[in-house]
């Protein structure tokens, strides 16, 4: 098995294990302090081509670790198919006005005349996939979804990413009391299942709107991005670039900045491209449970499908199929994508 | 070990009454309330001060969480808002339904998965495995309640194998001890109710399962093949052992440790799965309880123990699992 610290969603590493060191960065500083004052200029110097060379070294390593996972990706026949999805799925959000033969928002009267609660229209030549349950054009509001259901998933991710990624650094910055009430807040978060707690955030908002299921949706995953920041900034204390950043005298915020936080970035990014597939279905889920964004004009794949496809399931199974077909293929799209570069990224693979 | 108990309770009641401190302060400190909920918008003054009164929102807000969690220790949770039932007894109702639902899904996870991922390891690159991993990855991107709808489509509408909804069929007679349905016909001796419950459980625990299912069979699979690199595995191979010997007691007994923690994480999976599934079947557990509550006007007594408690029963499985490590893998206790 991987490290159980890297690995999200999996109890922690011991609290202990950061205890002993936490006088480290004060002990630091004063040596950086007695370094000055006895060498002085030759020190300064020293210390700027030391930096340089940390820099240089980071980045040639940086390049080439990413360049290196990169190539492998590019070979894996999983993480092709899974950024195709991805790609033409930003593709079609990117295009929907393009693609789209209607606007998605207007009702059309062809298809009103017929529609009652037990008839919605079916396929016609100028209506591919037919109508919703508004007599709006189905496909051209499919269409449009990929956009909403993009944006939704995005910038829930990257709120959850934002928050979870301060929490963490601060905490495996730190450590020490700040650590242990990041982490005790970290652990109410996720003393909740993952879709309770987005039940319980909407239903604290007196009434659900985009905004509410956005930030229910990732403040869900900022305790799985928190941990996964911290557990691999406290593996990097013990480690030796950061000793021998701390032994040359870099400031603390530099190391974790410039040594630290570099290193923990691509496993939360491979963490986020996993946390796109959940969110969107996150989302979904919040919809058919009646907590979603009551705007009627929104076209959501989530929306379509929890509201909709659910109340009409009997009467026209494809309002359900179409918009569920599409998020299951986003859904494994950026699942595939992820895990490959997970395994891209992982040592034991590297070759 | 008694150590680590101690702390790690002490840790979870610490976890706990931050977690009611943050929902009852949040619950309560917003517009649009159980007040107006109740009254509707165009409540008199005078009425509308008449209730706040009654359910004590007048008091300082200290007040009302003290006065809270001296009831919740005693075990009593005010009455809920919508139906001015005890919310103690409104969740007792609901709380088996759930149980048996997410036990039986549990039973259908563990028991599919486990082989599965087993088998899977063992034809490593062969046909079985890719379409285990296919398998798996369509059970974590397929939103469950659709998954619901779909079953249910095809198993009671199309070929009527099983009910659509409910737990029991209409007008079977039923005597209700624990309220676990399975268990009371047992008890009570009715096996056609207990068959009439388990005919009912089939599709929504399975529909529920998915998700605990796919994790398990990749966590097992990815653990079986760590193992079956090991020089012990080949040694015991080399040495003439039974494959059964080989399998139980060098490969599963080291290759479950994994499996085990992931059953505490994905309870919580099952939770969740729990309030999208139950809605599908209109089960009437604890699920479709949160969805009422929140629907019908914000049923603040009933969410704020719902919550309290579906952090309980989360919090509590993981820490039996945890616990329960030192049991099965004695490295473990030696540390």
């Amino acid at each position: 098995m991987s490290d159980p610290t890297t690995r999200p969603g999996v109890a922690a590493p011991r609290d202990g294990a950061d205890t002993p060191d936490t006088d480290k960065p004060a002990a630091g500083e004063r040596r950086e302090g007695m370094s000055e004052r006895s060498i002085g200029l030759l020190g300064d110097r020293k210390k700027a081509r030391l930096d340089e060379l940390a820099r240089a070294g980071a980045e040639k390593g940086g390049v080439s670790l990413v360049r290196d996972a990169f190539r492998r990706l590019r070979r894996n026949p999983v993480a092709i198919v899974g950024a195709s999805i991805v790609g033409l799925f930003i593709l079609v959000a990117i295009l929907a006005p393009l693609l789209a033969p209607h606007d998605p928002a207007q009702r059309f009267d062809e298809l009103t005349k017929t529609l009652t609660v037990d008839n919605i229209p079916g396929a016609s030549s100028e209506f591919p996939l037919g109508s919703d349950p508004l007599g709006r054009d189905f496909l051209s509001r499919l269409i449009y979804g990929s956009r909403q259901t993009l944006f939704v998933g995005v910038l829930a991710t990257l709120i959850g990413l934002t928050l979870g990624v301060l929490i963490g650094a601060l905490s495996g910055a730190f450590g020490g009391w700040v650590d242990n009430i990041l982490m005790r807040f970290t652990d109410v978060m996720l003393a909740l299942p993952a879709l309770l707690l987005a039940i319980s955030l909407v239903a604290m908002a007196s009434r659900s709107s985009q905004w509410t299921v956005i930030f229910a949706v990732a403040v869900v995953n900022v305790p799985i991005f928190a941990r996964l920041l911290r557990g691999s900034m406290l593996a990097q204390r013990e480690s030796d670039h950061v000793l021998a950043a701390r032994a040359l005298g870099v400031k603390q915020r530099n190391i974790v900045l410039r040594h630290m936080l570099p290193n923990a970035m691509t496993a939360v990014i491979v963490q986020a491209t996993l946390t796109l597939s959940t969110a969107i279905l996150e989302a979904a889920s919040l919809s058919f449970l009646g907590l979603g964004d009551p705007d009627i004009n929104r076209a959501e794949w989530g929306l379509m499908l929890g509201v909709d496809g659910q109340r009409y399931f009997e009467v026209r199974p494809e309002l359900a199929y179409f918009p569920a077909l599409a998020i299951i293929v986003v859904a494994l799209g950026f699942t595939l994508l992820g895990e490959a570069m997970r395994e891209a990224i992982d040592p034991k693979n590297r070759r | 070990m008694l150590r680590v108990i101690v702390r790690r309770l002490l840790q979870l009641v610490v976890t706990l009454i931050a977690l009611s401190a943050l929902i009852f302060i949040w619950l309560r400190n917003l517009p649009g309330g159980p007040i107006e909920a109740l009254l509707g918008e165009r409540a008199t003054p005078e009425r509308r001060a008449l209730l706040v009164k009654a359910l004590g929102y007048d008091q300082p807000i200290l007040v009302q969480y003290a006065k809270f969690m001296q009831r919740v220790l005693t075990g009593d949770f005010g009455n809920s808002i919508r139906t001015g039932d005890p919310v103690a007894e409104v969740i007792g109702r609901a709380f088996p339904a759930t149980i048996e639902l997410a036990l039986v899904a549990m039973i259908i996870a563990i028991g599919l998965g486990v082989p599965l991922g087993y088998l899977a390891a063992r034809h490593h690159g062969r046909l079985l495995d890719n379409l285990s991993i296919a398998g798996t990855l369509l059970g974590i991107s397929i939103p469950i309640f659709f998954l619901g709808y779909l079953l249910k489509d095809v198993f009671t509408q199309n070929i009527h194998w099983f009910p659509p909804s409910g737990r029991l069929s209409t007008g079977l007679d039923n005597t209700e001890v624990t309220g676990f349905f399975v268990l009371d016909g047992l008890l009570t001796r009715e096996f056609d109710a207990t068959a009439d419950a388990l005919w009912h459980l089939i599709l929504p625990a399975f529909t529920l399962a998915t998700i605990p299912l796919a994790v398990i069979v990749r966590i097992t699979r990815a653990s079986v093949l760590d193992v079956l690199n090991e020089d012990y595995v080949r040694t015991a191979e080399a040495k003439g052992l039974r494959h059964r010997v080989i399998r139980g007691r060098h490969i599963l007994r080291n290759a479950l440790l994994p499996v085990v923690t992931i059953i505490g994480l994905q309870s919580g999976a099952l939770l969740s799965g729990a309030v999208l599934t139950e809605k599908v079947y209109n089960w009437g557990g604890l699920g479709t309880l949160i969805t009422d509550s929140i629907s019908g006007g914000r049923d603040y007594p009933v969410l704020q123990a719902l919550i309290l408690l579906a952090a309980l029963v989360f919090v509590v499985v993981n820490l039996l699992v945890d616990l329960s490590y030192a049991f099965i893998d004695p490295r473990v206790r030696v540390r």
